[in-house]
């Protein structure tokens, strides 16, 4: 049993505050879906969940069965996607696929990677260079990384942008396919996208 | 527990060969340390013709070659990382210390590499005495491990910052200065013919550099890395 | 607020006996009644150094932005001493050895510790984040500091030194601080000191009393 628990969360940028007193607590098997209109700080909140940044104010705690995770494990159990993470233009596909496994410190067979490349509809495509990828088959390879391990904290931002509706639908079942063993967390804007999710947290 | 079932060394092997892999397809770093280095290099031996420079004067300009070319490409690897957005996902997952020595053994290459190129175009173009080159290769071989110890950590800083430019030089300096002096004071010696063992108090400081700089980089770097 | 008059009043007077007492070095003459000043100051920029230090450690620790605040406040102070040390170090050098500066082992280590400075700042100066500034500033400063020994130890022992205090060659220039003498020196250090903390808690305040501000606006 994992839980996410953010309490009196702030966070500023010198003299301008983003966003302050946000509280949620989250356990495996919930999902939650941040809203509000852009610029109201989605991505900053998802990057001081994700301990990117510092919080000015408030803590953000990683729980397992009610021990407080470290910043190095607690890493190794989340996974994330957005628009503003790139993986490697001058490799391959495979060669992101295999360097982000190395790096995190597990081993991944061939067969794994193409299964994961035919799960995000890359299938055949694992030898080209990410750099000749479109944005929507860069967005796909992003869910393959993710899925490397499989997650205990997932972490969407802006699941479907750039995605056709074929990726649309892979992207719909792989939250459902982690909804019940895990945390999921979706930032967006668009409403198929946050009635994904169980609960909203609104920024103003 | 974490989910890692490899060591450091593999993981930390796994960032260099990345880097070193991109490298060879972009060669984008080799090439900016290359021509800086022969650029710096082809100034000094036009403007101060060919023979006839003392010691002192041929182990300052070396150094200065050295320190220049090794400010025009250090920084890159993790310059690199924050330019096409790829520190993100790097930051979460891989853990700081593999990063750090993956970095590290990069910027080793890079820099051996542009020095085994540059020396004896050095030795070529001046015309410096070659009869103790075996002492000469053992300083130059710790003065390289030494700029590479204490710059790693501030390439990483410096690539946080978003004014980059001429940071990266400014902020090291300082850092690299005494390593500097020593380097040109042993290299002048070696440079007028003397054994490697009127230089051995030079050896132990650039060992001691080197270690320590190394250390203390490798715990400071999650703070950079982290933040 | 009483001893900040008393300060104002030692000062005074030990100003006037550093000039009022005879000069403490007869050979070098006058010119060595800078020594009651130059070596306070160079003290002081040695400790607002490792107060940065110790607050950049500090802000690695807790993360809390107010131990931000008082490694940089001690790194301007430490920054102006810097300056005057080195400024008073060139004059008395250009009196005694002839030229304001020749790289003497301690010029060269003082020098070093401008360029620290400047660098921190400068390197400040290019991150917009605060705590983004604040621990990449720490970890530079704390790296910075680690040079330091090997500055300290390990240059002037590699070249001879003209600096009176540790002269090897010139041993006739040594200071005898005996006396009156060492009364005014030692006074002069513990002011120096004194006004360095005053300064340090005047910054410190004022750092204050800008985050409150910016936290009222808040509400």
């Amino acid at each position: 049993m994992y839980s996410l628990k953010v309490e009196d969360v702030g966070k500023r940028f010198g003299e301008r505050k983003v966003f302050s007193k946000i509280n949620f607590e989250l356990f495996t098997g919930d999902s939650i879906a941040i809203v509000g209109s852009n610029g109201s700080g989605k991505s900053t909140l998802l990057k001081v969940i994700l301990a990117l940044l510092t919080p000015s104010k408030g803590v953000v705690q990683y729980i397992e069965d009610q021990t407080v995770l470290s910043d190095d494990i607690f890493r190794s159990y989340i996974s994330f996607v957005s628009p503003y993470l790139n993986l490697y233009d001058h490799l391959t596909a495979e060669e992101n696929l295999i360097f982000f496994s190395t790096v995190a410190g597990f081993h991944v067979t061939g067969k794994e990677i193409n299964a994961l490349l035919e799960k995000v509809g890359l299938e055949g495509r694992g030898m080209d260079y990410v750099m000749g990828y479109s944005s929507g088959m860069k967005q796909r390879l992003k869910y393959a990384v993710a899925l490397l391990k499989k997650p205990e904290f997932l972490f969407l931002d802006e699941p479907t942008s750039n995605l056709d509706d074929d990726g649309k639908k892979i992207v719909f079942d792989i939250v459902e396919e982690y909804r019940s063993s895990s945390i999921i967390l979706i930032a967006t804007n668009e409403k198929e996208e946050y009635d994904l999710a169980k609960d909203i947290v609104r920024l103003t | 527990m974490p989910k890692t079932s490899s060591g450091l060394l593999s993981r930390s092997l796994a960032v260099y060969f990345k880097d070193l892999r991109m490298e060879l397809r972009t060669k984008n770093a080799l090439n900016a340390i290359l021509m800086f280095g022969v650029t710096t290099l082809t100034v000094v031996s036009f403007s101060l013709g060919q023979s006839g420079l003392s010691p002192k004067l041929l182990s300052a300009l070396f150094w200065i070659i050295m320190f220049f070319s090794a400010m025009s490409g250090l920084a890159q690897t993790f310059i690199r990382e924050e330019e096409t957005g790829t520190s993100l996902i790097l930051n979460l997952t891989a853990e700081p210390n593999s990063i750090y020595i993956g970095k590290l053994l990069f910027n080793l290459t890079l820099l051996i590499t542009m020095t085994s190129i540059i020396t004896p175009m050095f030795f070529i173009f001046t015309d410096a005495p070659t009869e103790n080159i075996l002492p000469f290769v053992v300083i130059l071989t710790l003065g390289v491990f030494g700029l590479v110890s204490a710059t790693t950590l501030v390439a990483a800083i410096i690539s946080k910052a978003s004014v980059k430019g001429a940071l990266f030089a400014v902020v090291s300096f300082p850092i690299l200065m005494v390593l500097l002096m020593v380097l040109v004071g042993a290299t002048e010696k070696i440079l007028d013919n003397n054994s490697l063992s009127s230089v051995s108090s030079e050896i132990q400081f650039l060992i001691a550099y080197v270690v320590v700089m190394t250390t203390i980089s490798l715990l400071l770097f999650k703070f950079v890395w982290r933040e | 607020m009483w001893w900040k008059l008393v300060l104002f009043v030692f000062m005074s007077i030990m100003i006037y006996f550093s000039f009022a007492l005879p000069a403490p070095q007869q050979q070098i003459g006058e010119s060595s009644r800078i020594f009651y000043y130059h070596i306070p100051q160079a003290w002081i920029c040695v400790i607002a150094f490792a107060m940065s230090m110790f607050y950049s450690i500090r802000y690695l620790q807790k993360k809390d932005l107010k131990y931000d605040d008082m490694a940089m406040i001690a790194a301007k102070l430490g920054f102006i001493f810097c300056v005057l040390a080195t400024v008073t170090g060139a004059m008395f050098a250009k009196v005694t050895w002839g030229m304001y500066w020749n790289w003497d082992p301690r010029q060269t280590s003082i020098f070093i510790l401008l360029l620290i400075y400047g660098a921190y700042f400068a390197l400040r100066g290019a991150i917009d984040i605060e705590e983004k500034r604040a621990a990449l500033s720490a970890v530079y400063s704390i790296f910075a500091f680690v040079t330091v020994p090997f500055l300290i130890f390990i240059v002037p022992r590699m070249v001879p030194t003209l600096h009176p205090n540790d002269s090897i060659i010139n041993s006739d220039l040594k200071f005898n601080i005996e006396g009156a003498i060492s009364l005014v020196f030692f006074s002069s250090l513990a002011l120096f000191t004194v006004l360095y903390i005053w300064l340090f808690n005047i910054g410190v305040r004022v750092q204050l009393l800008l985050r409150k501000q910016m936290e009222l606006e808040d509400l």
